[in-house]
């Protein structure tokens, strides 16, 4: 075996060469002959009846092929969405319809009207500015509060209200929590935004639809993290095209942190308009229809309230949260602030009694879903505030405070309140690891020589947990889900032995191709180099549930593993047979397969050869042939956990922040590939300083966007952070899949935003600004230096 | 992006002509103008390119008196300035980035007179002359408002001349997400005094702040201006920053740009 591509192995990303080549084949890359293109009308304005559109003058131009709008796709089902969430009533949450072009009202900024499809992309374009639409504006709703407030004008004309649901968890609990707090010793509240976000991958969406007269057969290529999903949604509920007359294909998709998991109302367009007009049709997003048309992130408003007893231990929680959905709910919207936020209020503590109530709300604005760590940020962000404002209020550590609550190594598994159970963890562990990177004995040194120079140092602390690998299927369909949420792996063992796997899972730069071959090779003990990643294409791939949630290893692997095994299986009956000995007593070893305890052996290619040249072999027992499907639906969520640090540096002159250091202590069990586990991290951790110092989705009171492009929309650069401390050493591996993988690609934007907000507090008391308890992400220069100052 | 047709003249003499025609525009580093146009915000006719034309290229001393062709780089400036005008060099190597830099000139930025650009502080801020196909133009007298200027219709900026001072110095607080200015503050000293000119801040554009060019004026020290304060009145407010928040910024690039001009 050789060392240097088998788990553990930080093996170099194989996909790097083509992406750093400029050779990545994306979905704009794909053109097809006779291709015409599409540009959308989106509404300018927030909300407005449309009185009438006259496409007239807009079709008689040069090029144009038709004007779509809204009476063209009568046969068309709505965009659907994937979780129906109960509340606590015991009702159902309201769910609008979601149509493809604007069905009599507009509903946000950006909301598709019309559709022109042309010869080139330009003569739409100029042909959309000749189309008259006549719309009656209507005040519209964007604050949510507001929206929930007694008359109000509301999103959805046939909906009762602007409230989707009103979600109580877990709602036995409410009386008992509300006991406990009226006995506490201490309450401490905090009242706090989670900010909304626009995910901005540097590859905009993308679609192109193809349709095949002669087979009645579609094919859609797509920038989707989850083709499969698009293909049930899409040909189910959408367009009524049977699966086996639908290929949906996501090539190389230039990533996604969430917004390219949903189906959008674009894929269905270019699909259902190459049939209308038996050409092929491209939409490629421009990074302005990007900012309106892509799901947003996050945007929640929280009050949440801890509990403690005279000794400082946590006896309650308890939260209340407007959760937006913007104007329609998008593919997995309502689970968001509900099962993947909800479920993670014990956070790494003990309290025993958690009460959450999140009012979901409709607004007029662009649909908010998953973005990176998807509730998890928000539930972490509130506890890991909150604490931290705790320690100071009762003037402890915050570190000690945190130590004194967490649920200990010898607790696992661990039965929170809010149903879950935690497999393994070891949070004492991962604190004191990055206390020790940090230097935290140091600090007191370090924040002297700073206020030297005028500036302001703080250290701040947050401890997170997560859920990946969201499952098993049984207990998310109970949950609301309308999916499943399993993998696929396909192993098709060639007849030279070199190995094809088709994973259900995709890659959009996460590196499958490089993880997922270290995993075969370092089962069957064959060079990585003789195995090759397939995924993506609905039409050589098992029905897969795509890639989010930090899932692919923990689930993805999984049934690559599981799949492997059952090739190993076979081929160890093959071995038997040319060795002629028992399946039982072969061993296979860096790619040999020997008789235990003797010198018989024959190598993987000799029994992979045989498989398929079945000359000398036991066709009456054996199929010939050496591919295997497997499916795994875990058993659990799996739970990575860890300590982040960050020291930062304020300018209380001018309110800017430095991250001057970083460190993450993580637990995401075993790792595979360490090099791309950092690089994950890395990235993590970048979304999730831009969200604490920088990235802001802000709109004006009548629902225009007012952070619309990268001139006001703040991305954080490479030179606003100066490199990370990142471990992985504190390892509880994962008790039920079977490589032991907790998942690790949400961690970083989950952890650091409390780190940094928290940081900044401290470094402002450390310095005796002690009025200020909290400040809103961003912590912009101008926030911070308002609240020094106000 | 509308369509629209190029001319590229190699003189001022048929660049000034091929303005004359019907809705015709100047066309410099296009650093404003082409992202304007392919949002389909701004759709001339013709674009007459600048950028051919050498006389307007290049930066040259004369005594005390730098002179820049208005077709000039930021990143040639930041280079050839970097011995003659240092306040002046590190100012253009810190606008946008190298690909603006490398396309972005002296010409266009003062020509647009965007609000938050840096160029015209430095202007304002030498009481530089603005030098046109037809005219000399004083910075006090040019700058007239966010996005106006003194210039007439077709008039080409060739040049800008700059007296360049004993000690000066560009602070620069970047608006985080566009890294325009939020607040810039171009600080000269001159034996006859001390400018001091304000970018990114106020809804009427560059402007000079005559408290702190008074105070200077006689003490060029940060602490001369220790008790002052720009006020709020008329200063931008958005998503970055109140008024309150860049007039406060006024006096603190101030203080570090005299600390930097040191």
């Amino acid at each position: 075996m050789p060392k240097d591509d088998g788990i553990g192995a930080s093996t170099k990303r194989r996909e790097d060469v083509r992406f750093l080549t400029g050779n990545g084949k994306y979905t704009d890359d794909i053109n097809l002959r006779g291709q015409a293109h599409v540009h959308f009308l989106r509404s300018d304005v927030a909300h407005g009846r449309i009185r009438g559109i006259d496409t007239s003058a807009a079709e008689a131009m040069d090029g144009v092929l038709k004007v779509f709008t809204s009476a063209d796709f009568e046969s068309a089902g709505g965009l659907p969405c994937g979780w129906q969430v109960t509340d606590r009533f015991g009702q159902v949450m309201q769910e609008p319809k979601h149509p493809i072009l604007a069905e009599g009202k507009v509903r946000h900024v950006g909301d598709p009207i019309c559709a022109v499809v042309a010869e080139t992309y330009e003569q739409a374009r100029d042909a959309a500015e000749a189309i008259e639409v006549d719309i009656e504006e209507l005040e519209p709703v964007i604050d949510m509060k507001s929206a929930l407030a007694d008359g109000a004008p509301k999103v959805h004309d046939d909906l009762t209200s602007n409230l989707c649901y009103d979600w109580g968890f877990v709602e036995d609990n409410k009386d008992a929590v509300n006991a406990a707090f009226e006995t506490a010793a201490h309450v401490v509240s905090l009242e706090l935004t989670n900010n909304r976000l626009v995910a901005n991958p540097m590859e905009p969406r993308v679609a192109v639809g193809d349709y095949d007269p002669w087979g009645d057969s579609h094919t859609l290529y797509t920038t989707s993290q989850n083709p499969h999903v698009i293909r049930l949604l899409m040909g189910a509920f959408v367009l009524n095209i049977p699966e086996h007359k639908l290929r949906v294909v996501a090539p190389d998709v230039g990533g996604g942190f969430g917004s390219k998991i949903f189906h959008y109302a674009e894929e269905a367009f270019c699909t259902y308009a190459a049939k209308v007009l038996k050409r092929p049709v491209k939409w490629t997003s421009s990074r302005s229809e990007a900012f309106i048309s892509d799901a947003h992130g996050r945007d929640h408003r929280t009050k949440i309230e801890l509990a403690l007893d005279a000794d400082h231990n946590f006896t309650a929680l308890r939260t209340e949260t407007y959760a937006n959905m913007g104007a329609y709910l998008s593919t997995f919207a309502p689970s968001i602030p509900t099962w993947l936020h909800g479920t993670l209020m014990a956070g790494n503590y003990r309290t025993p009694l958690i009460y959450v109530n999140v009012k979901a709300v409709f607004t007029n604005t662009v649909p908010v879903d998953a973005y990176r760590g998807a509730g998890r940020p928000e539930a972490t962000f509130q506890i890991e505030r909150l604490v931290d404002k705790a320690a100071r209020e009762l003037g402890v550590d915050p570190v000690e405070l945190r130590r004194q609550n967490f649920i200990t190594a010898d607790q696992f598994p661990y039965q929170t309140p809010v149903a879950v159970v935690y497999d393994t963890g070891n949070y004492h562990a991962t604190m004191d690891k990055m206390l020790e990177l940090a230097d935290y004995a140091g600090f007191e040194e370090r924040r002297a020589e700073s206020a030297k120079r005028g500036k302001l140092r703080g250290f701040g602390i947050a401890h997170y947990i997560e859920a990946c690998g969201i499952a098993p299927s049984n207990l998310v369909g109970q949950l609301g889900a309308r999916a499943g949420l399993y993998e696929s792996a396909s192993v098709r063992v060639n007849a030279t032995g070199s190995i094809s796997v088709y994973t259900g899972s995709h890659s959009h730069g996460q590196g499958h191709e490089t993880t997922f071959a270290q995993v075969v090779a370092d089962m069957i003990g064959v060079d990585a180099s003789s195995i090759e990643i397939h995924h993506g294409d609905t039409s050589n791939t098992p029905m897969g549930m795509g890639t989010y949630g930090s899932r692919s290893l923990a689930v993805g692997g999984s049934a690559i593993v599981k799949a492997t095994n059952k090739i190993i299986d076979k081929a160890k009956k093959i071995a038997a047979h040319l060795l002629e000995a028992a399946p039982e007593d072969i061993e296979l070893k860096d790619g040999k397969f020997s008789v235990a305890g003797t010198d018989k052996s024959v190598d993987w290619s000799g029994v992979t050869l045989a498989a398929y040249v079945p000359h000398n072999y036991p066709l009456e027992e054996l199929e010939p042939g050496l591919e295997e499907t497997a499916f795994y639906d875990p058993s659990n969520f799996t739970y990575p956990s860890g300590a982040y640090g960050c020291e930062i540096e304020l300018d209380p002159e001018t309110g800017k922040i430095d991250i001057l250091r970083f460190i993450a202590a993580d637990d995401f069990g075993n790792i595979v590939n360490p090099m791309i586990v950092e690089g994950q991290v890395h990235g993590g951790l970048v979304q999730g300083i831009g969200q604490a110092l920088m990235e802001n989705c802000v709109y004006d009171d009548q629902g225009q966007l007012l952070s619309g492009s990268f001139m006001d929309y703040t991305m954080p650069r490479a030179d606003d952070v100066r490199g990370f401390t990142v471990d992985h050493s504190c390892i509880t591996p994962c008790t039920h899949n079977p490589l032991g993988v907790k998942g690790c690609g949400e961690a970083g934007a989950i952890g650091s935003p409390p780190a940094v907000v928290n940081a900044a507090i401290d470094a402002l008391h450390r310095a005796g600004h002690t009025h200020v308890t909290h400040i809103d992400m961003p912590l912009t220069p101008a926030r911070v230096w308002a609240a020094i100052n106000g | 992006m509308y369509n629209f047709e190029l001319v590229k003249p190699s003189t001022l003499a048929e660049a000034v002509a091929a303005l004359a025609g019907e809705d015709a525009q100047p066309l410099s580093g296009g650093q404003t103008l082409i992202p304007s146009m392919k949002a389909r915000l701004n759709a001339p006719e013709t674009l007459v390119s600048l950028t051919g034309i050498a006389e307007l290229k290049g930066v040259s001393r004369s005594g005390d008196t730098l002179t820049i062709g208005a077709a000039t780089t930021h990143a040639d400036v930041a280079e050839q300035a970097a011995a003659d005008f240092p306040g002046l060099a590190a100012l253009a190597g810190q606008i946008g980035d190298p690909a603006v830099r490398n396309r972005g000139t002296i010409g266009g930025s003062l020509a647009n007179n965007d609000p938050s650009a840096c160029y015209p502080a430095a202007a304002l801020g030498t009481g530089a002359t603005i030098v046109t196909n037809t005219r000399e133009i004083a910075a006090d007298d040019y700058f007239q408002g966010m996005f106006t200027t003194a210039l007439e219709e077709g008039e080409i900026i060739t040049a800008v001349r700059f007296s360049i001072p004993q000690a000066s110095a560009y602070a620069k607080f970047l608006q985080p997400a566009s890294r325009f200015a939020l607040t810039g503050v171009f600080v000269a000293q001159y034996a006859s005094g001390v400018r001091v000119a304000v970018t990114g801040a106020s809804e009427n554009g560059v402007f000079r702040w005559a408290e702190a060019e008074a105070a200077l004026s006689s003490d060029f020290t940060p602490d001369a201006i220790a008790g002052l304060s720009c006020p709020a009145d008329e200063m931008i407010a958005d998503l970055h920053g109140s008024a309150a928040y860049r007039a406060h910024l006024v006096g603190v690039m101030t203080r570090r740009a005299v600390i930097a001009a040191g």
